[in-house]
């Protein structure tokens, strides 16, 4: 009667409890791998440059003066109205961008997009205007910019 | 003929090929089929599938450009270390320094550039003769998974001369992965290794077109050929005319 009462298909034989076993550990194993791998191609420890850079006093550079850090990925502006810090990477493809003196604007030599002084996309591919970065004023009194830092467009620094 | 049958005939010889040498039927199929490489293959092929205008043997070039790639890349990886700045310098070093350095790099590049193109042509012509069609449309998958490979092999062998159009090339690249939904900048960091294309970008590409795309290529290509076999062999153009064609045989 017990075995009634179970009922036969409920029933966890000695085989199903095995299988399932079995199957829950290689289960287990396989996701713990698969996350563990997951995990290993994530570097915990970049050495890559630093992100900051000093620019020097905010005396030395003089009003009207664009100045392109092309190995920092920045460009340095000193209007009448104070500093502004460009990024220098085009926000079509991330190619790197340089000034003109000529035409007083921004270009990208990949796919031909121009930028502006404020960053606004005058022509070209670009979706978006450049990145304006952080900037800071060091203990030594040095104008440091930060390019993972970014500061909302029209956000100028007066030293 | 003594010496033939010398080798032919001795125990060593007969341990690998059970076969014997004679041209009969029998012979020809049991070449095919205790052949782990050549099984891939039907033992037999109807004689019109042979001619050029019923495939163009494109998919065949693809493979032997793909024999050449193996080979010569096996050779270049002797001369490369997949590190900065040495990259760039085994690189010349390779073109000018190296016998014959100058002449493998260009048969590797050449190679990859006629293997993209012809794997590119075979699609189309998969596609003009209506060779996707069941029951050949699971391989039809197996081709386009074994295109995107290629263009991957291409595209991660770009990176490695390590100059400015391969530095520039896979910024861009990269950047256009970087702007798919949700997954893109996830997916650009673990294929850089970091944040900017550097050190650990070269090493993941270089792992990745020396050791994992070729592996998997090559498990794709067994599959892929195997796949023509059981489905009734190549459906070249002389399958468009006849309404019986294409059906599987086996």
């Amino acid at each position: 009667m017990r075995e009634d009462d179970a009922g036969p298909d409920k029933a966890v034989t000695r085989r199903h409890f095995c299988q399932a076993t079995g199957v829950a550990a290689c289960a287990l194993a396989t996701g713990g791998g698969a996350i563990v791998s997951a995990d290993f191609l994530r570097p915990r420890v970049l050495f890559e440059p630093a992100t900051s850079f000093s620019v020097g006093p905010p005396d030395a550079i003089g009003v009207g003066s664009v100045l392109d850090f092309p190995e920092h990925r920045a460009f340095v502006i000193r209007l009448a109205d104070g500093f502004r810090a460009l990024s220098s990477v085009c926000t079509h493809l991330g190619c790197v961008t340089r000034y003109r003196p000529d035409g007083e604007f921004i270009a990208c030599p990949c796919h031909g997009s121009r930028f502006a002084l404020d960053g606004e996309v005058t022509s070209g591919p670009a979706p978006r205007a450049l990145r304006w970065l952080q900037m800071a004023l060091s203990e030594k009194g040095e104008i440091v910019v930060d390019t993972a830092g970014e500061v909302a467009q029209g956000t100028v620094f007066k030293f | 003929m003594d010496i033939l049958r010398a080798i032919t005939e001795n125990r060593i010889w007969r341990s690998v090929v059970r076969h014997g040498v004679r041209a009969t039927n029998r012979n020809r199929v049991m070449v095919v089929m205790e052949n782990v490489f050549l099984h891939l293959h039907s033992t037999k092929v109807r004689g019109r599938s042979m001619e050029l205008s019923s495939t163009y043997y494109l998919g065949g070039l693809a493979l032997t450009l793909n024999a050449i790639l193996t080979a010569t890349g096996l050779m270049l990886m002797l001369y490369y270390h997949p590190s900065v700045p040495q990259a760039y310098r085994d690189m010349k070093e390779l073109q000018f320094v190296v016998s014959n350095g100058v002449f493998l790099r260009n048969m590797h590049r050449w190679a990859a550039h006629a293997m993209v193109l012809s794997v590119f042509l075979h699609l189309l012509r998969v596609f003009y003769h209506k060779a996707y069609r069941p029951p050949r449309e699971f391989n039809w998958v197996v081709g386009v998974f074994l295109l995107l490979l290629t263009l991957l092999l291409s595209y991660t062998g770009y990176l490695l001369p390590w100059d400015q159009l391969a530095f520039w090339g896979v910024s861009v690249g990269t950047n256009m992965v970087r702007a798919m939904p949700f997954l893109g900048p996830v997916v650009r960091f673990h294929l850089l290794g970091g944040n900017i294309v550097g050190e650990n970008a070269l090493l993941r590409f270089y792992v990745l077109h020396c050791v994992l795309l070729p592996l998997a290529l090559a498990l794709g290509i067994a599959v892929h050929l195997w796949r023509v076999r059981k489905d009734g062999g190549v459906c070249g153009s002389s399958g468009l005319r006849r309404s019986g064609a294409g059906q599987p045989r086996e």
